[in-house]
């Protein structure tokens, strides 16, 4: 039941326009920086030979690469998360899930993993660029994987977040705004913390930035992993809240 | 108590301190069409939705099939078939990819899919549009994929909420007759706020009017019960009105064309009053040749109890 709610979900995404849109335009940007960072590294790869313990491929093209794509995952999630359950409200299809016999556990999953899957295509296609080095070079492939599960971490608490707001509204334009603005703010939260001023280091263990800069660097620290997956599960509670709350009142 | 496939008893839910729906005592017996009757904002759909498990009550007990639909809300909504009063349709995947996915998470078993899927097409009439968007159908057929989604899993108990609201007469002719033959392999309960259609339906009908049961009889009992509140009447060779009324009791007589008479019967009149003013218009030579009830006995009731007049028929049958 999980697997057709998802299945649902993702059909539904890319039988709009939306989907493909996002699609294009993510790998497009993302392209483009990418050459540009390739381009980069070609004019000074002569001056790195000087030294021996310089930085390679991986660090110099692929990690800014994720790094630009998370921000680029912070102005797109929210449009692919929006219609998540605000369009269902809309469109009354929501009676349609509370009418069959599924539980909320089984409803939450359902839509979760169904945007889940989509943003796992897009993690696909930008994983396909820093490959297409292979064929030149020799990647740090420890290095390419703490990146890649840094950036999934990421998309799975966006996606979260952008589950739960979009259950809170019937328009989806609201549910984009407000999941944007949540992101941003956690995302700058650290920014107050450039001195040291007392808690300045709860504002950065907050920041959604600060914890996946660890994976840039290669580490793969569990108190990261724990923070992506306690925000997710977080918001994903309180989707599911949500819904239960739907059959109490209106 | 094991015959009644629904037992609702004394269910309330108000909305913001107002009460929609008032302690509503409601059963349904297998085999069962039952019209559920009431003016927009009665409570009807409120009842529907607590029903269907999609509306938790502020107070009172469902069960459906013998399971309790609050404790075991699974297995409860495994036996129902719902149609919301706007059918809940993806406007985005085709007639058969909608229906799959209702099968899906209706449980029904894998294997079973295609073929559960090909039937309530069939039996509602969908055959030759399930290739197309459910986007580009009209407003019938978008109705039928609604009940079509409600029949799959073939449940016990079907809950149509409004199934002929804003279709054309002919859509509505057609949904009729689709209801009527689902009566014969499910339990049904539908709200109109239409008595025709109540009535050449349902087996029983309950009046429901501000959230309380105002009246539940099964339809049969009806017109022995109560007369007509006006008969249209054709005499070809009739004295005066004044002499008419004099004669047959009738509260007035209102001459229309073409030999026509409006009749009222007395405010006390029993239910076969048709019969002996036929039999007094032969006995006296007027030489009827037509007599039609012109508002129903339901209607009457209808108007009585929701213009907040108390009949006397007001207890229910069991």
């Amino acid at each position: 039941m999980i697997r057709a709610l998802a299945k649902r979900e993702l059909r539904s995404l890319f039988a709009s326009p939306l989907a493909w849109v996002v699609l294009a335009v993510v790998t497009l940007i993302l392209g483009w920086i990418f050459l540009l960072q390739v381009d980069l590294f070609l004019r000074i790869m002569p001056r790195l030979a000087l030294y021996r313990h310089g930085a390679g491929v991986t660090a110099l093209v692929v990690m800014p690469l994720f790094h630009s794509a998370i921000v680029i995952l912070l102005l797109v999630i929210p449009l692919l998360t929006m219609r998540l359950v605000s369009e269902e409200r809309r469109q009354k299809t929501l009676e349609l899930l509370y009418a069959a016999p599924l539980s909320t556990l089984d409803l939450v999953c359902g839509k979760y993993l169904g945007i889940l899957a989509f943003l796992g295509t897009l993690l696909f296609l930008i994983f396909l660029m820093p490959l297409s080095l292979e064929l030149g070079t020799h990647l740090d492939w420890g290095l390419v994987a703490a990146g890649l599960l840094g950036l999934f971490l990421v998309m799975a608490a966006f996606a979260a977040a952008g589950l739960y707001l979009s259950s809170l509204t019937e328009q989806p334009i609201v549910a984009a705004i407000s999941t944007f603005g949540l992101l941003l703010f956690l995302w700058i939260i650290a920014w107050a913390a450039k001195g040291h001023g007392p808690g300045s280091h709860i504002l950065r263990y907050a920041s959604l930035l600060d914890h996946f800069s660890a994976f840039g660097r290669g580490e793969i620290r569990v108190s990261d992993i724990a923070y992506y997956l306690i925000f997710t599960l977080v918001f994903l509670v309180m989707t599911g809240r949500r819904f239960d709350a739907d059959h109490l009142e209106h | 108590m094991a015959e009644n496939l629904i037992d609702a008893h004394n269910l309330s839910r108000s909305f913001g301190g107002r009460a929609a729906v008032r302690n509503l005592d409601l059963t349904l017996e297998r085999g069962e069409i039952l019209g559920f009757l009431g003016l927009n904002g009665a409570g009807k759909s409120t009842t529907l939705r607590m029903l269907a498990g999609t509306l938790a009550p502020s107070a009172g007990r469902i069960t459906i099939a013998g399971i309790d639909l609050l404790n075991a809300p699974k297995s409860a909504k495994r036996k129902l078939g719902y149609l919301p009063e706007q059918p809940p349709l993806h406007p985005e995947l085709t007639v058969s990819e909608y229906l799959r996915f209702c099968a899906e998470i209706h449980g029904v078993p894998r294997p079973r899919i295609r073929h559960a899927v090909q039937a309530a097409q069939e039996k509602t009439g969908l055959t030759g549009v399930e290739r197309r968007l459910i986007r580009n159908l009209s407003k019938g057929y978008q109705q039928r994929v609604g009940i079509a989604q409600a029949i799959l899993h073939d449940p016990e108990v079907l809950l149509l909420d409004e199934p002929t609201v804003g279709l054309d007469p002919a859509q509505i002719q057609d949904i009729r007759t689709l209801i009527r033959s689902l009566g014969e392999a499910h339990s049904v309960i539908f709200s109109s706020h239409l008595l025709a259609e109540v009535q050449s339906l349902a087996t029983r009908v309950i009046i429901i009017h501000e959230g309380q049961l105002a009246w539940s009889r099964p339809l049969t009992a009806l017109p022995s019960d109560r007369p007509a509140a006006s008969y249209r009447t054709g005499l070809r060779k009739a004295p005066s009105p004044e002499r008419m009324v004099a004669q047959t009791g009738a509260r007035e007589i209102t001459p229309l064309e073409g030999g026509w008479f409006r009749i009222a019967p007395p405010q006390d009149a029993a239910g076969d009053f048709p019969e002996r003013f036929l039999e007094q218009a032969v006995r006296e030579g007027w030489a009827p040749f037509g007599l039609v009830a012109e508002e129903t006995s339901l209607e009457t009731i209808f108007l009585e109890l929701t213009r907040g007049v108390t009949p006397n028929a007001m207890e229910s049958t069991p």
